[in-house]
């Protein structure tokens, strides 16, 4: 059994010079193929260090958080459909004004004390999940002329093997500053791209409480036997 | 299904990634105890105070039985460095060398790059490694981890340049 490689296109060159801080950061060798050995097809089963509010990040202080509520919500699956329990998800956010509770935050967008922008949650049977949050606000970055990063949210999955590990970032629907943005873009194969951005679900709103958004995350599927990849 | 792509982690990961325990795999001073310390470098030779550096390794007798053993989490400090306690792990019995698998995570990667430690006082399970022997011996000698003491174990990581850590696609 191995874990088949994503086709190509679907993940970012390391060295992608419109987003600049990868110049000095994408290694100049090659990767080097490592065969899936015990250590690749195994993985941690982690819960972290989770507390009741973990999952809703307008919980986590004395007061509300600024901003518009949403359920962020969806399944982690693996490319073959299959559901992905049991795993941990960890995202991390600015906040509603595109400021990041973090001392290297420079922005002078206000901060906002009752929010911290951290989230866990492990994933039920069928692979699903659920933040409440607020709405991230975009920011300027300094990348470029004018460089605003669009509204994100930052996600981490371990799935079931340390071939599955993936960290993405999830966008909102018609940003219009995906254009513009190099981190968002550099991922080449325009499909691809388009699985970062959520889905708007009206059915999931809840009433005079929360928007809510699904993001269903896909992570490597397998192969009983190593052979070639058809082209798609 | 098609997947979803891997975005970076940005500067601010320690919002949501770091865990104050999460670089002790076992407690420190327990029996066999290693501290594996080392420093993450760029090109340029700066130190990259916005990483993180995650190990999953084999227990002391190379089984994966207990899926709650072996994961560490090490956030990079302002000065690049980082640190991980854990066990050596023994030999998973399919001919490679004891080692403990590594994801870089960076400000600037817009994917996790892998690499791998090998331990010094394995040299002649290193030598018969199919992972290590097929690289050239400079290149080999990135993943094995040098001695700094008793207990003490230092692995430098270079992402790009000069003594660049061999990376791996898995």
């Amino acid at each position: 059994m191995t874990y088949r490689p994503a086709a190509d296109g679907t993940h970012p060159p390391l060295l992608s010079p419109g987003y600049r801080s990868t110049a000095l950061r994408a290694p100049s060798h090659a990767p080097v193929v490592l065969p899936q050995g015990l250590t690749e097809l195994a993985g941690p089963a982690l819960a972290g260090p989770s507390g009741p509010s973990d999952h809703d990040l307008t919980r986590q202080h004395a007061g509300e958080p600024i901003g518009q509520r949403i359920i962020v919500f969806g399944r982690v699956l693996d490319s073959d459909g299959r559901a992905v329990p049991d795993s941990l998800v960890e995202i991390w956010q600015a906040n509603a004004a595109g400021r990041y509770a973090h001392a290297r935050d420079d922005w002078p967008a206000p901060l906002d004390p009752n929010f911290t922008g951290g989230g866990r949650v492990v994933t039920g049977s069928d692979g699903s999940y659920s933040f409440t949050t607020i709405k991230p606000g975009a920011y300027p970055w300094g990348n470029h002329h004018n460089a605003w990063r669009p509204a994100h949210i930052h996600l981490s999955l371990f799935g079931r093997a340390f071939t599955q590990r993936l960290v993405t970032q999830m966008y909102f629907p018609d940003d219009p500053l995906f254009a513009q943005d190099p981190i968002f873009g550099s991922v080449p194969d325009e499909k691809a791209r388009m699985r970062m951005v959520s889905t708007f679900d009206l059915d999931a709103t809840r009433a005079d409480w929360a928007l809510a958004y699904r993001f269903d995350v896909v992570l490597r599927g397998r192969d009983q036997t190593p052979f070639e990849e058809p082209h798609e | 299904m098609s997947e979803t792509p891997s975005q970076t982690v940005g500067p601010f990961l320690s919002i949501g990634l770091t865990w104050p325990d999460g670089h002790l795999v076992v407690p420190a001073g327990s029996p066999g105890a290693v501290r594996i310390s080392g420093t993450l470098y760029d090109g340029a030779g700066e130190p990259v105070p916005d990483g993180l550096i995650e190990t999953w390794q084999a227990d002391a007798e190379g089984r994966f039985d207990d899926p709650l053993f072996g994961f560490g989490r090490a956030s990079t400090r302002p000065d690049g460095s980082w640190e991980v306690v854990t066990v050596k792990p023994g030999a998973t019995g399919d001919g490679q060398a004891p080692h403990v698998d590594v994801s870089v995570f960076a400000r600037g990667l817009l994917d996790r790059v892998v690499t791998r430690i090998y331990f010094p006082d394995e040299a002649a399970a290193n030598a018969a490694d199919p992972v290590l022997s097929a690289l050239p011996p400079d290149r080999a000698a990135t993943l094995v981890a040098t001695d700094a003491g008793p207990g003490e174990l230092r692995f430098d990581i270079r992402l790009r340049g000069e003594g660049e850590t061999v990376f791996f696609v898995i």
